[in-house]
């Protein structure tokens, strides 16, 4: 971990060479969601509510998305753009250093810029949670966290399945996407609102709906019954995590026999 | 130190073929050919060793290099290198091995030389005092002072390729594998680094291992060679044995004193003929060469002779050109 962070440093410290087009990324980035979010916002002034969720009670699933995706994006950038590195060969280097490929691939990126997405993410996060009126106990503050967290790992997950398919294709594959952006399109509204199996496929398969909508439930207090079960579902993305390290372990070991 | 014995590697490779019609079948349907990239490679290198591993493009040097370096992973065969099979414990064998491929670089590009150094030296877990001795060594012996401070993007090719070097030092590797190191450096820089290589195998004893095309590279650091092409073996010895081996054509150059009578040297053929010099082409399988100088010192006043052998480029050429007949 000590590693990572001197990983993200000497990153940092690059990324500063260039600072005009990172203030300049970052900004692009705040404004992105911003419009899609402002999206949101005049759907719910001409709508009211959509199936019993109130604009701000949306506002929270859809910021807890955003928010898990752009530190994602931030930190497991190294994944998302894989392709190149095993196109120009660069992964050759990490199989001949003495340190895990996983650790050494996050740390070959670190989208910065991304930082004013998470900042815009956080900012709608306080301002729906603000207007909301939320008994908060401890219980709570740990589900909120274990949402935002759980949702990391869910994202990182995909991004390395998206990477290990570069093992056998070398070209990165758009169709992920599909998984990335249009889960998260999905996800930031309540699961409820859509036809069973769109629910039961972001449920069970890719668990998005395990990281805001059933634990937002439980600090809604919509719960029926045991509101643990609620409360403690995010803890599907780690479960969705080790398939995805297990498979790129796999993807390791064909590039290595294969050699492309 | 090293062992290889029977190294097999064999890759499936899409068939490409031209036209558009055959690009949309390629979509949907490929075709595979099987590439021996390795066949029956054995040979073994002793600690402190130069070894010159040459080839032409596609001949698997660079997948013996990847095997050996635990990158990949061979069909059968085995590998031995310090104790170690290179792809089965990549991890703890790859702290005692330094890689420079020539034209990809390990250092960051944004950032001063010194901060790749250290993020190196915690990647390899090299201990303080360790780093330091070997950064002062290093700086030294490469004349990197200067240079430790400039972003690796404003390096010129030479002196990046100095601070590779260094930089693949910085965890004192036993086994040093260097993927064309010299490949595009002006003449200066290829003596600065092939002194480099020379220096650290003496001081350090280092065992270096460097595929090139540059056959003066070969000459001026190599004192074996090992010959592939077409994933074969073809020869395996000093570069001297090679010569010796194959190379039986030399060329004599004689001046001397002002002559108009034509020479004539059984056994020589003729190359060039002027009143003051001649050129003359032999084959030592036929003809010695004191026999040559008796028969021209008989016929003009020699000023000066030069025996040339075959040049070791023609030399290769000639041998990948047998091989590829065979």
């Amino acid at each position: 971990m000590r590693l990572y962070w001197k990983y993200v440093w000497i990153l940092f410290k690059s990324q500063m060479q260039y600072r005009a087009s990172f203030w300049l990324l970052t900004l692009g980035q705040c404004l992105t969601p911003l419009a899609v979010f402002a999206g949101l916002y005049f759907l719910f002034e001409r709508f009211g509510q959509i199936r019993g969720w109130s604009f701000p009670e949306v506002a929270v699933c859809f910021a807890v998305i955003h928010t898990a995706f752009a530190i994602t994006e931030c930190f497991a950038r190294g994944f998302d753009l894989f392709s190149t590195m095993v196109g120009q060969g660069e992964f050759d280097r990490v199989l001949v250093r003495p340190r895990g490929t996983i650790l050494q691939v996050l740390g070959s990126k670190f989208e910065f810029a991304r930082a004013g997405r998470l900042l815009q993410s956080l900012l709608v996060l306080f301002f729906a949670l603000s207007s909301l009126t939320i008994e908060w106990t401890p219980l709570k503050t740990v589900t909120l966290i274990l949402m935002i967290s759980c949702g990391v790992f869910i994202f990182t997950g995909i991004f390395i399945l998206a990477a290990t398919f570069c093992f056998w294709t070398i070209q990165g594959l758009e169709v992920v996407h599909i998984l990335t952006d249009g889960g998260k399109e999905m996800a930031q509204y309540p699961l409820n609102i859509y036809q069973k199996w769109v629910a039961r496929f972001f449920t069970f398969v890719i668990p998005f709906g395990c990281i805001n909508y059933l634990p937002l439930m439980y600090i809604l207090d919509k719960t029926e019954g045991n509101g643990i079960l609620y409360m403690l579902a995010p803890t599907a993305g780690i479960i969705f995590l080790l398939p995805c390290l297990l498979v790129w372990n796999i993807g390791v070991r064909h590039y290595r026999s294969t050699g492309s | 130190m090293i062992t290889v014995r029977g190294l097999h590697k064999t890759f499936r490779v899409a068939k490409r073929s031209t036209g558009l019609g055959q690009a949309v079948k390629a979509l949907f349907h490929r075709e595979y050919k099987a590439i021996e990239a390795l066949k029956d490679i054995s040979f073994s290198i002793e600690p402190g060793e130069i070894v010159g591993y040459i080839g032409p493009n596609g001949a698997g040097k660079s997948t013996t290099i990847k095997v050996m370096s635990g990158i990949l992973v061979p069909d059968s065969g085995i590998c031995s290198i310090m104790g170690y099979t290179p792809w089965e414990q990549r991890v703890s064998y790859v702290k005692h091995i330094g890689v420079v491929f020539g034209q990809r670089s390990q250092l960051w590009w944004d950032v001063p030389v010194i901060d790749s150094f250290e993020l190196l030296r915690d990647i390899y877990k090299v201990p303080e005092t360790e780093y330091q001795s070997n950064l002062s060594l290093l700086t030294e012996t490469l004349d990197l002072q200067e240079l430790l401070g400039i972003p690796v993007r404003q390096l010129s090719l030479g002196q990046r390729m100095r601070c590779e070097i260094a930089a693949s030092l910085l965890h004192s590797p036993s086994v040093l594998f260097l993927d064309e190191p010299t490949i595009g450096l002006d003449a200066m820089s290829k003596i600065a680094v092939r002194r480099f290589i020379q220096t650290i195998n003496a001081e350090r004893g280092v065992t270096v291992i460097l595929t090139t095309h540059d056959m003066s590279d070969i000459e001026a650091l190599a004192s074996r060679i090992i010959l592939i092409g077409k994933g074969r073996l073809l020869h395996d010895g000093s570069l001297q044995g090679l010569r010796s081996q194959f190379s039986t054509r030399k060329v004599i150059t004689a001046d001397y004193r002002t002559c108009h009578r034509p020479l004539a040297i059984p056994g020589a053929a003729i190359l060039s003929w002027s009143p003051e010099r001649a050129q003359f082409s032999i084959n030592t399988g036929e003809i010695v060469v004191s026999e040559v100088l008796a028969a021209l010192s008989s016929q003009v006043e020699l000023l000066d002779v030069t025996i040339d052998g075959q040049p070791i480029e023609d030399l290769i050429i000639q041998l990948y050109k047998e091989h590829q007949l065979s």
